[in-house]
C-alpha cells in the first residue's frame, strides 16, 4: 500500500477541525510538537489504495512566524515536505484566508484548497465560482461542507491526485508591482546562485520573506555561503523601497497581497446581497453586554463547576466501589501477607485507582470546555474577562489556561499557548499551578473534615478556591513587577461566528484533552504509587525492637481462656455509656481486644519507620519543622506530594493502614502533635485508646 | 464629521469606517496585516467598551481588540 503525508493548513476558526475529523474519523493521535507546547494532532485513513497520513497543523493567518504556533505549522511545511498541503478555507471569509494561500503559492508546495463552509457562504450572500479561482490562482479549489461531509470525497481525490503528480494547475506568481518585483528579482538571483539554499526553499517565496526581514528566516539562511550578499541585496532594497514609497517594504508587500487577492475575488464572487447584522452579533449584544456580559458568564461558571462537582460525584463512588472489590478480590486469590499481595492490592490496584478516580470529573469539566469553545463562547470570555485581566497584568487570554486549570494544570499549560507575547505566556504558565486542580480535591477534603464540621466544609472548600486564586493575582503582580517587567501586550482575537457545538466534536476535543490528562499525569501518578507502595513496605521483614509476634500470642493466649465471655453490640450510645454497661469480665475482654490491636499497629508503624520511605522521612523531617510538622511520617507523606498532590493522600492511608485505621485521625493527630495538646504516647490517636485521649482529639 | 483621522476608540458602532495607519510595532502591525486589518481596508464597530476592548467587523469576520490596540489605530469615516 502506498503511503502519503497530507498536512492540513487554515486560519483558525475556519473549521480545520471539522475537515480533520470528517478525514479521520476516530482514528486520531494527539502528540506535541517536538520542543513546543503545540499539540500536534495527527490521524490516519485509507482511501483508494492508499494509506494517508493526516496531520493538523496548529491554525494560522499568515506564515510570518509571529507566533510558535505559525512557526511550527512553517517550519513542518519546510522540513517535513508533506506530499500535499490541504489549504482551508473559510468560503465566506474568503478574501482574508486567501491571504495564507497565497502564502503557500509563493511556497512552491503542492497544494489543494477547501473551500470551506461553502454553504454558510451561500446563505450570506456569497456567489463562488471555484473553477474561475482554479484558473486564477493556479491551484484546485473544492467547495466542501465538512460537518456535513460534502465535498469530502473530491477532495481526497484531488489531494491525491496533485500529490501523485507533483504539479499545479499552473505556474502562479503574485506580482507585488513594478518596483518590488524588480528588487525582489534581484534577491532571487543571488539565491538561485547558492547551491543549498535552491533546493529547501523557493527562491521567491524567501526574496519576499527577506524584504518583509523575517527574523526565522534570516537566521535559516545565516550558514549558506552567500548569506552576506543576500542579506546585503535585501537591506539595500529595503532601503531603496522605502524611499520610493515611503512605506516599510513589509506593509507595501501585505498591501499588494490584499490587492492581489481582491482582484481574483472581484472577478470570482459574487456578492448577492450583505447581512450586516448577523445572528451572532444579536447574541453577542446580550452575551457580551457590558452590564449583562460578566454576570452572564458568572452564572455559566458556576454552572460549568457545578455540573462537574455534582455529577462527577456519584461516578466517583462507583469508581471506588469497583476498586475496593477488586482488591478484595484480588486479595483473597493472593497469598495473605505476602508481598505479592500488598503489590497488588496497595500498589497497583491502589495506584490505578487513585488515577481513575478524578476521571469524572476531569472528563466532564473538559465536555463543558469543549461545548463552551465548540459554541464560540469561549473567546467571548475572553473578552469579558480582559478588562480585570489586565489589571492584574494578564491578558484576556491568559484567562482560558487558568480556567482549564480548575481541571487540571497539565492541559492548561498546553493550552498557554494562544497567547502571543512570551511574558504573558511565562506568567500565565507560573500563576497556573494556584489554580485548584481536580486532583487536590481529595487533599481538600481530607483536611477539611479532619479540621472543620462538616457544615462547614462547603464554605471552607470554597474559601480554598479562592484564596488560590487571590494568591495568583498577587503571584502575577509580583512576577510583572520584578522577573517580567514590560507593559501587557495589546490584543487582538478573532470572534468566530457562534455555532451549535456538533457532540461528536464535542466528544472528540473532550476525549483528546482527557487522554492528554491519563497519558501524563496517569502514568506518572501510577508509577509515584507503586514506586511509593514499595518505599514504604520494604525492607519485607525489618529488624524489629520488641518480639510483637509473641507479645500477640501471649494476649491471644489470654483471650482464648475468655471464650465464654460475649460483648454486647455497640450500639448509638457514648462510648463512656457503652463502657459503664460491661460487666468487670467484659471490660477485660475488651481491654485485651484493643492490646492486641495496639500491638500490630505498633509493629505496623516500625515497620513503615525502618522502611526505605521511614529513613527518607527521617532525614528530610527537619525541613519541615519550619512548618510546624517536624515528624516523620507527615514527611513521608509529602514526598508522595511531589510526584501528584493526590499520591499524598494515598500515602497518608498507607500509613494510616498501618497505625490508626482513620486518615483523618491520623491528620489530626500530627497537627495536634504540633499544637502540643498531646495525644498519649501508648495509643498514637488509636481509636481504642485506654488512657481515653480520644476524647480529646475529637 | 470624521474626516480628519481618529482613534478607533473614539468611533460610535455602526458607521462604515476605513483605516488609515496603526501606529505600532511592526511585529504587531504585521499581526493585523495578517488577519486582515490593513490601510485602506473598510470595515466598522461592532461593540466598543469605555476603557475595554472593542469588536469591529471586517467582513463577515469579528476581531477583538484590546483597549490599547484600538488607541494606536487611526480611522477616518468611509
Amino acid at each position: 500500500m502506498k503511503k502519503l503525508t497530507i498536512a492540513l493548513a487554515g486560519n483558525p476558526n475556519c473549521g480545520k477541525s471539522t475537515v480533520f475529523n470528517a478525514l479521520t474519523g476516530a482514528r486520531q493521535h494527539v502528540g506535541n510538537y517536538p520542543g513546543v507546547t503545540v499539540e500536534k494532532k495527527e490521524g490516519t485513513l485509507k482511501y483508494k489504495g492508499y494509506e494517508i497520513n493526516v496531520v493538523d497543523l496548529p491554525g494560522t493567518y499568515s506564515l510570518t512566524a509571529y507566533s510558535i504556533d505559525e512557526l511550527v505549522a512553517r517550519d513542518y511545511v519546510l522540513d517535513e515536505k508533506p506530499d500535499v498541503i490541504i489549504d482551508i478555507v473559510d468560503a465566506s471569509n474568503l478574501e482574508r484566508n486567501l491571504y495564507l494561500t497565497t502564502q503557500f503559492i509563493e511556497l512552491g508546495v503542492p497544494l489543494v484548497i477547501a473551500l470551506n463552509m461553502s454553504d454558510l457562504a451561500k446563505k450570506q450572500g456569497l456567489k463562488i465560482d471555484d473553477k474561475r479561482l482554479s484558473e486564477l490562482l493556479g491551484r484546485y479549489f473544492i467547495p466542501t461542507v465538512a460537518n456535513k461531509k460534502e465535498g469530502i470525497d473530491e477532495l481526497l481525490d484531488t489531494a491525491v491526485k496533485v500529490a501523485e503528480e507533483k504539479n499545479t494547475l499552473r505556474k502562479t506568481t503574485i506580482s507585488y508591482g513594478k518596483e518590488v518585483n524588480e528588487e525582489l528579482g534581484k534577491i532571487e538571483e543571488i539565491i538561485k546562485g547558492d547551491g543549498d539554499l535552491p533546493l529547501k526553499y523557493s527562491s521567491r517565496w524567501l526574496a519576499v520573506k527577506l524584504l518583509e526581514e523575517d527574523k526565522e528566516v534570516i537566521k535559516d539562511i545565516m550558514p549558506s555561503s552567500s548569506s552576506s550578499s543576500i542579506l546585503g541585496q535585501a537591506e539595500k532594497s529595503r532601503h531603496h523601497l522605502n524611499k520610493i514609497f515611503g512605506d516599510d517594504a513589509e506593509a507595501i508587500i501585505a498591501d499588494r497581497r490584499y490587492g492581489f487577492i481582491s482582484g481574483a475575488c472581484s472577478e470570482a464572487v459574487k456578492r448577492t446581497y450583505e447581512i450586516r447584522h448577523t445572528i451572532s452579533d444579536r447574541i453577542d449584544q446580550i452575551l457580551i453586554n457590558r452590564i449583562l456580559g460578566l454576570p452572564i458568564f458568572l452564572v455559566l461558571m458556576y454552572f460549568v463547576f457545578k455540573w462537574t462537582f455534582v455529577l462527577s460525584e456519584p461516578l466517583m463512588g462507583y469508581i471506588e466501589a469497583v476498586q475496593g472489590w477488586l482488591g478484595g478480590a484480588a486479595g483473597g486469590m493472593l497469598p495473605g501477607g505476602s508481598a505479592i499481595q500488598g503489590l497488588v492490592v496497595d500498589g497497583i490496584i491502589g495506584g490505578v485507582g487513585s488515577v481513575l478516580i478524578f476521571v469524572p470529573i476531569i472528563f466532564l469539566l473538559f465536555l463543558a470546555i469543549a461545548i463552551l469553545e465548540d459554541s464560540g463562547y469561549m473567546a467571548r470570555a475572553a473578552f469579558i474577562m480582559d478588562k480585570i485581566m489586565h489589571k492584574i497584568g494578564l491578558h484576556g487570554r491568559s484567562f482560558i489556561p487558568m480556567l482549564i486549570g480548575f481541571g487540571c494544570n497539565v492541559p492548561a499549560v498546553m493550552a498557554t499557548r494562544t497567547i502571543d507575547d512570551r511574558k504573558d505566556r511565562i506568567t500565565t504558565i507560573l500563576v497556573n499551578p494556584l489554580m485548584s486542580c481536580g486532583a487536590r480535591m481529595p487533599v481538600y477534603a481530607l483536611l477539611i473534615g479532619a479540621f472543620f464540621p462538616a457544615a462547614m466544609a462547603g464554605r471552607v472548600l470554597f474559601s480554598l478556591y479562592i484564596l488560590g486564586m487571590v494568591l495568583a493575582v498577587i503571584m502575577a503582580k509580583i512576577f510583572r513587577r520584578f522577573l517580567l517587567r514590560g507593559p501587557a501586550s495589546p490584543f487582538v482575537m478573532e470572534l468566530p461566528p457562534y455555532r451549535i457545538p456538533t457532540i461528536r466534536g464535542v466528544i472528540i476535543h473532550m476525549w483528546q484533552r482527557g487522554a492528554l490528562y491519563l497519558k501524563k499525569a496517569g502514568t506518572i501518578i501510577f508509577a509515584g504509587c507503586v514506586l511509593i507502595w514499595f518505599l514504604s513496605s520494604f525492607p519485607w521483614e525489618p529488624q524489629y525492637s520488641r518480639d510483637y509476634d509473641g507479645m500477640i500470642a501471649q494476649v491471644e493466649q489470654k483471650l482464648a481462656s475468655m471464650k465464654d465471655v460475649e460483648l454486647p453490640e455497640q450500639g448509638e450510645e457514648e462510648e463512656a455509656d457503652y463502657l459503664a454497661g460491661l460487666t468487670p469480665h467484659q471490660k477485660i475482654k475488651m481491654e485485651l481486644q484493643s492490646g492486641i490491636e495496639n500491638i500490630e499497629n505498633k509493629m505496623g508503624m516500625e515497620k513503615l519507620e525502618k522502611s526505605y520511605a521511614g529513613r527518607i522521612g527521617h532525614a528530610i523531617a527537619p525541613v519541615f519543622a519550619p512548618c510546624g510538622f517536624n515528624d516523620w511520617r507527615t514527611s513521608v507523606g509529602l514526598i508522595g506530594g511531589f510526584i501528584a498532590k493526590e499520591i499524598a493522600i494515598m500515602q497518608f492511608i498507607i500509613i494510616a493502614a498501618a497505625v490508626t485505621g482513620s486518615v483523618i485521625l491520623l491528620v489530626r493527630q500530627f497537627m495536634k502533635g504540633y499544637r502540643g495538646e498531646g495525644g498519649c504516647d501508648s495509643c498514637s490517636g488509636n481509636t481504642q485508646c485506654s488512657s481515653n485521649c480520644r476524647g480529646k482529639i475529637r | 464629521m470624521m474626516r480628519e483621522p481618529v482613534p478607533l476608540t473614539m468611533v460610535p458602532p455602526d458607521i462604515d469606517i476605513v483605516l488609515v495607519a496603526i501606529n505600532a510595532g511592526r511585529g504587531l502591525r504585521r499581526r493585523l496585516n495578517d488577519m486582515g486589518l490593513n490601510e485602506g481596508v473598510r470595515f466598522r464597530v461592532v461593540q466598543s467598551q469605555m476603557a475595554g476592548p472593542c469588536i469591529v467587523a471586517v467582513d463577515s469576520m469579528r476581531f477583538m481588540l484590546g483597549h490599547g490596540m484600538a488607541r494606536k489605530i487611526l480611522v477616518r469615516e468611509a
